[in-house]
């Protein structure tokens, strides 16, 4: 099947150093990819070379033609001073999202917004916030999924609910996930495949269950503080 | 263009307005203390000047073509500012909407809430002070269509600016008309400057506005090639400022400004 996202030769530099270093990867439809990595490794670099909000210093990065694209990250809240209503119905607008009310009424149902709807985006907590951040991103039922760190705010029954959301929205088959997180755990349930980054460049990629054994270590976050702290001994 | 996309920065731009007095209030309310301020300042003046100049119809309508080139200008940067405020470059940059369909949504916000402000003032000086445009005919349409291309052009330019030296670099743009009104021949004839500050008047598509109106007021003939030289300076002046835009925000884009604004600079 034809990728959804294919990265070959990702290079960035600032002032002459490699924030990101030659990576190239693949994402299919049907599957969640996970990219991990200790903080400054180049993830957020990466997903940002993919959103073309950051031009790569070389490499090239290629979307399936007309393949709907949307993100969530930590780091990109909706405007605190429009409602929640008000965020979809802009974003939707954007997006191109058909039949939009009826996508907005659905949304805010599955990801628990209802009784928020008319509340400034500003005043709900970091975990609702980023619950609006998710809705948005599922808007217009996106084919390539970026989240950076999706769950970073929320608790771990809303975490998992969220994990069990896009598994299954991913299991439809259509869509394909590039996922970062610190959280190991997570990455082990949701992620059918990792990239370990580190300086830059991919380390390590694999099944995130197998992983850690055939590198001789126990877990995965055993697997990622090695990559983090001596990614030379790998 | 999507008019879709273009629709839904309007649409946020209204949603922001609609819900808070502390950008309502703005719409009109300096642009109606100015009409009243210069309204009675220029009845003042008719009274005790013996020169027999009308100095509602020269100055007060003067005033209020400049105000009207504030608030179009104006309305480009607000629009701009609420997505520095709100760090909501990502969000939009991140999505389909193209680079021109959103300074095409800054552009129709500025021409809906400048507007509203040209009425209030409309409102005010004609019935306050007995202000009538009548007399400039069918060139009041070019007058305030020069202003607001121009007006529009200076927006684009001073978001570029902002974009380009971050959120801090706002403080540059609110000084802006205040610089240019010297040479701009708002409140006297270019003629009154120095010939340095008149070299400068010669670039600058408000000073032919103004002057045309101070030669109509006066009795003269519209002086039609002068209206003819600012529409094209001022067409001119948008087109800079697109390139300038575009090419700001391909910078922004090269060195990862877009996605790290709040850092103000990347290097």
């Amino acid at each position: 099947m034809e990728k959804i996202l294919s990265v070959s030769g990702l290079r960035k530099d600032y002032a002459g150093v490699a924030a990101v270093d030659g990576i190239a990867f693949d994402v299919a439809p049907g599957e969640i990819v996970g990219l991990l990595g200790p903080n400054g490794a180049g993830k957020t670099t990466t997903i940002n070379m993919i959103l073309g909000v950051l031009e790569p210093s070389a490499g090239s990065i290629a979307v399936r033609a007309g393949a709907r694209t949307n993100f969530a990250a930590v780091y990109a809240p909706l405007p605190g001073n429009l409602t929640v209503a008000e965020n979809l119905r802009i974003f939707g607008l954007i997006y191109g999202v058909a039949d939009l009310s009826a996508r907005i009424a659905e949304l805010l149902k599955e990801y628990e917004l209802e009784r928020f709807r008319d509340a400034k985006a500003g005043l709900l907590s970091s975990g609702e916030q980023t619950r609006l951040c998710l809705a948005k991103a599922m808007l217009n039922e996106p084919q390539l999924l970026l989240l950076d760190e999706p769950t970073a705010s929320l608790d771990p029954a809303i975490a998992r609910e969220i994990r069990a959301k896009i598994k299954s929205f991913v299991a439809r088959g259509a869509s394909g996930v590039l996922w970062t997180s610190h959280n190991m755990r997570e990455v082990e349930e949701v992620c059918d495949r990792v990239l370990f980054l580190a300086r830059g460049k991919i380390l390590l990629e694999g099944d995130p269950r197998v992983l850690p054994a055939s590198h001789g270590k126990k877990t995965l976050e055993d697997l990622f503080v090695a990559v983090a702290r001596e990614p030379l001994t790998l | 263009m999507s008019p879709r996309r273009l629709f839904a920065v309007v649409l946020r731009q209204f949603y922001l307005i609609r819900g808070s007095v502390s950008r309502v209030l703005p719409l009109f309310a300096w642009v109606t203390v100015d009409m009243a301020l210069w309204g009675f300042l220029t009845r003042y003046l008719n009274k005790v000047s013996a020169a027999g100049l009308d100095f509602v119809a020269t100055m007060l309508g003067a005033v209020l073509l400049w105000d009207f080139f504030m608030r179009v200008m104006q309305g480009v940067t607000m629009a701009f500012f609420e997505d520095v405020w709100s760090r909501n470059f990502l969000n939009f940059f991140a999505s389909p909407l193209t680079l021109w369909e959103y300074l095409g949504g800054l552009v129709a916000s500025s021409v809906a809430t400048s507007s509203v402000g040209l009425v209030a003032m409309l409102l005010l000086a004609s019935i306050g002070f007995g202000l009538s445009f009548l007399v400039y005919g069918a060139l009041l349409a070019p007058f305030l269509m020069i202003l607001f291309v121009f007006g529009i052009a200076l927006g684009i330019m001073a978001c570029a600016l902002v974009l380009r030296l971050g959120p801090a670099s706002e403080w540059f743009v609110w000084p802006i008309p205040a610089l240019i009104a010297p040479f701009a021949g708002v409140f006297y004839p270019v003629a009154t400057l120095p010939l340095w500050m008149r070299a400068v008047s010669r670039v600058l598509p408000p000073a032919y506005v103004f002057e045309c109106m101070r030669a109509i007021s006066s009795g003269a003939a519209a002086p039609r090639p002068s209206v003819l030289a600012g529409a094209v300076l001022a067409l001119a002046y948008l087109a800079l400022a697109g390139w300038i835009f575009e090419k700001t925000y391909r910078y922004a884009v090269r060195t990862g400004l877009i996605a790290r604004y709040s850092a103000e600079s990347v290097t």
